[in-house]
């Protein structure tokens, strides 16, 4: 089974989280910037990140040949704090960056006013740069969030294709559908969908446009939830095809639309300095 | 030579801040494989060839380095031994040493370090080379730096390693019985 999760934040999993995701044939993933177990409380703590997202974290993914992408954003949470949202203007730079094949985490969070400037500002820049974007979807309120998240996404001009609303449950599904973007799955052990869940709403509206994704971060979280879900599938009857799409053809498909997407080079590069530079194979 | 590549390289010659819009997007236009050049890829070769071309790139690299993901750092590094920079380009070399970053601290022990750094800086790239597993075919200078302190503390090192039953590295082991012999 090989996977692409296209939704794992690596910079708060350990080495051995790299080491179980491949031997569960996990090949590639993409790390959406988001907001941190402790909020943060300036531009230059988000360019930190950032720089980790391009740079050291790729490093240690490559180690175990696993294939590093990002998306990069002011997140909805940090949005509303004035110390934080002068990063936008920063933003422009990051997203010229080869690794970068989105933006995102956008959207809401509590649904102010200040989401609403920095959810449309972003969209605007995904425009710009040629981006597709990655719209969170709040935890608290769901449904109305996601209503108005792709109203929003509607008022933007970026095509509906070019989107994934992630995070989605049994009652905001079918809105999504409905709208043309993406439909993306967190897959947590106690909260926002488990793989039977998964594999029900599967069976309801089909393969076609959705993303599933372990989402795992600093809280309690599995990165291998992805693979769970492949193997419920297959458990409940679906093709080993229809379990390629989902897990690999699908999220190639949407973050593809980047023009960004290196999957090859991505590992053999890795490969190539791990043979030059870690003295012979690696073990 | 990709087109892309020709066209870039006309443009950051005409304007070296043309540096800052070609730079990130090099590997996803001409690859990033490996190279003719012994361990450096077909992104870092364009890379540095972009800076050879650009009249005033000294200037423009700290900032190509500050704000570049590792591709853009590591071809900065590299570019300090072809591009004057005087003195401004040790900034960058101590950056890239204190990362943990096996690519960026090899492309940071090249040509500009063996000139550049002081002898406690070289010694100390130097070793944190062999620490991370880097060949010390990949270090600029040897044979001219190599000198008593750092002699003593790769042997420490060696014997360290020794004394822990791990490995040392066959390259290390065969600079101490040179100098040894």
């Amino acid at each position: 089974m090989r996977i692409f999760d296209p939704h794992i934040h690596m910079s708060s999993r350990t080495t051995d989280d790299y080491a179980a995701m491949h031997a569960a044939g996990v090949r590639a993933l993409v790390e959406p910037a988001f907001w941190l177990g402790q909020p943060r409380t300036g531009v230059g703590s988000f360019t930190d990140y950032f720089d980790a997202l391009v740079g050291w974290e790729p490093f240690r993914a490559s180690q175990f040949g696993i294939a590093h992408h990002c998306t990069i954003a002011l997140n909805p949470k940090e949005a509303n704090d004035p110390r934080c949202t002068p990063v936008l203007d920063l933003l422009p730079r990051y997203l010229e960056k080869d690794g970068v094949v989105a933006v995102g985490e956008i959207g809401y969070d509590s649904m102010t006013a200040e989401e609403d400037t920095a959810f449309a500002a972003q969209l605007a820049l995904a425009i710009d740069h040629d981006l597709p974007a990655l719209v969170h979807t709040p935890h608290r309120d769901k449904a109305a969030g996601t209503e108005r998240s792709i109203a929003v996404v509607r008022e933007s001009g970026i095509a509906p294709e070019r989107v994934v609303l992630d995070h989605l449950n049994e009652l905001t599904v079918r809105m999504v559908k409905e709208s043309g973007c993406w439909l993306g799955f967190s897959i947590y052990p106690d909260t926002k969908m488990d793989e039977d869940r998964m594999v029900a709403i599967l069976r309801e509206y089909g393969t076609e446009r959705v993303l599933v994704n372990s989402a795992a971060d600093w809280g309690k979280s599995d990165p291998l939830k992805t693979r769970k879900t492949g193997d419920a599938m297959l458990a409940a009857g679906f093709t080993e095809d229809d379990v390629d799409l989902v897990l690999w053809r699908n999220p190639v498909a949407f973050y593809g639309q980047s023009g960004r997407l290196d999957l090859e080079s991505g590992t053999a590069a890795a490969e190539f300095a791990g043979n030059s530079i870690l003295r012979g194979p690696r073990k | 030579m990709t087109a892309w590549l020709e066209e870039a390289l006309a443009k950051v010659a005409a304007d070296a801040a043309a540096l800052r819009a070609v730079f990130p997007a090099v590997g996803r236009r001409c690859g990033r494989g490996p190279s003719a050049v012994p361990g450096w890829t077909v992104d870092d070769v364009a890379r540095v060839r972009l800076l050879e071309a650009a009249t005033g790139a000294a200037a423009e690299m700290p900032d190509l380095y500050r704000y570049g993901d590792a591709a853009e750092k590591r071809a900065v590094l590299r570019g300090l031994s072809f591009v004057d920079t005087g003195d401004a380009g040790r900034e960058l070399v101590a950056d890239a040493l204190r990362t943990n970053d096996t690519r960026l601290v090899a492309a940071a022990m090249g040509e500009y370090a063996a000139t550049h750094l002081d002898d406690a800086a070289y010694r100390h790239g130097v070793l944190k080379c062999v620490f991370m597993g880097i060949p010390l075919a990949d270090v600029a200078g040897l044979d001219r730096r190599t000198d008593e302190e750092l002699l003593r503390m790769l042997r420490s090192f060696a014997a360290e390693r020794t004394a822990a039953g791990r490995e040392v590295p066959a390259d290390l082991v065969k600079l101490l019985n040179e100098q040894d012999g």
